[in-house]
């Protein structure tokens, strides 16, 4: 039951190659904006970088975030979700790893090729990638709490804006700081290592409290 | 055995119904009749456990449905006002992955029956509302379920797909099972085991 809901999601991200695309796309064209916006010094670039990679990455996931469960939603999908009778929870972790597969791994793998952009050298990219590996989960699993918290409320859109993006505030200072403190020369590992921890305490506790949120979503 | 005991369900501060007591024994169905807004669309959706009552509880076999969780969800086949498709999978894709695996034989079997055996590849967006009725049905036949609780399954329908209805409900409560359902329509062939509740008439 969970491994089917798993391929069907993964199933309906390739039939719907346009909305699997555009939070990708969404990160790749605000990246690529910045160095129109503040120049093409070098040393700015560098400095800046990580944190617009790492904001590109984080508003792209909140692109994504309200189709998680606004489109099974709409079509009664959610409910047969909610009676089927494995646990919610796990169906609830399967949906959020295919939308991590399909939306938050390419964002991963593509920032790097983005950062080059901005003179990132070869060992702060690895820390970045390593960073965003960690981060994007983490990201996804954060956003579905409010995802489903939000569900079926008018602007529930903005309002999931309001409500997540305080939660994404530490994986960000983490997750660029991880970079910025490579290239200081202190070593990366304080910050990816909370990260990862960060990341274990939502893969355990978040796939519950999403799964609550919706069951008084569709009360 | 299904039970209602003393239900009572309120939506935006007004009491939709109160003291409904009901035991539906295997082999029964229970349509729920009422006008608009009676509130038999809530009562269903109580019965499935997708809304808590105000007051009462849902009993099976004795056990407050609450109690029971994945194991009465286990039971119970539900069909609401939509069918819960997605567009985007083809009719035979959207019964294999509908719940517990099933072989493609199976889900080949069930489409047949509902009428859907040419269509199976068609993606179920570009089905009509009769066609994504039947589609729901097929899911229902594929799923062993001995409570089905069905929103107007009868709703699109041409006269095949009504008798068809009857024909699986008939079917269904022959082997022991039990159904709640609205719908507006007559049903033919159910007389002695289609019981009825006004939600309309104070009880």
């Amino acid at each position: 039951m969970i491994g089917q809901v798993f391929r069907r999601e993964l199933l309906l991200a390739w039939r719907r190659p346009g909305d699997t695309l555009l939070p990708l796309t969404f990160f790749v064209i605000v990246g690529s904006l910045f160095p129109f916006g503040v120049g093409a010094e070098p040393a700015l670039l560098r400095a800046i970088g990580p944190g617009v990679v790492w904001i590109a990455a984080v508003l792209a996931t909140l692109l994504g975030l309200p189709r998680l469960f606004a489109a099974d939603q709409h079509g009664g999908a959610l409910e047969q979700l909610l009676l089927s009778p494995a646990p919610l929870t796990a169906l609830v972790a399967a949906k959020i790893a295919a939308q991590w597969l399909t939306c938050g791994l390419p964002l991963a793998l593509a920032a790097p090729v983005l950062a080059l952009g901005f003179g990132l050298n070869f060992s702060d990219l690895a820390v970045l990638l390593a960073g965003l590996l960690l981060g994007t989960p983490l990201l996804h699993l954060l956003g579905a709490i409010s995802a489903a918290l939000t569900l079926g409320l008018r602007g529930g859109g903005a309002l999931l804006g309001l409500l997540v993006l305080p939660l994404y505030v530490p994986v960000l200072i983490f997750g660029s700081g991880a970079v910025q403190a490579a290239a200081l020369g202190f070593g990366a590992g304080a910050n990816l290592s909370l990260l990862a921890a960060m990341l274990v305490l939502a893969a355990v506790f978040a796939p519950f409290a999403t799964a609550a949120a919706l069951r008084i979503s569709l009360d | 055995m299904l039970e209602l005991c003393d239900l009572a369900a309120v939506r935006s501060n007004t009491v939709l119904f109160r003291r409904l007591n009901v035991m539906l024994h295997a082999g029964e169905a229970l349509r729920v009749a009422g006008p608009n807004g009676a509130g038999k669309t809530t009562l269903l959706r109580i019965v499935c456990g997708l809304t808590e009552p105000a007051r009462g509880a849902v009993c099976w076999d004795g056990t407050p449905i609450r109690n029971l969780g994945d194991d009465y969800r286990a039971r119970l086949g539900f069909l609401g006002h939509q069918e819960g498709h997605f567009g985007d999978l083809t009719a035979h894709e959207n019964l294999a992955l509908a719940g517990a695996p099933v072989t493609p034989r199976a889900v080949a079997l069930a489409l047949e029956r509902v009428g859907l055996a040419a269509l199976a590849n068609q993606p179920a967006r570009l089905l009509s509302q009769g066609q994504r009725r039947r589609l729901g049905l097929g899911r229902l036949l594929l799923q062993p379920a001995l409570l089905w609780v069905l929103d107007e399954p009868l709703t699109g329908l041409d006269r095949q797909g009504v008798e068809l209805v009857s024909h699986l409900l008939a079917e269904h409560l022959a082997g022991g099972g039990l159904a709640v359902l609205t719908t507006h329509q007559d049903l033919p062939g159910l007389d002695g085991v289609l019981r009825e509740l006004d939600l309309g008439r104070p009880a």
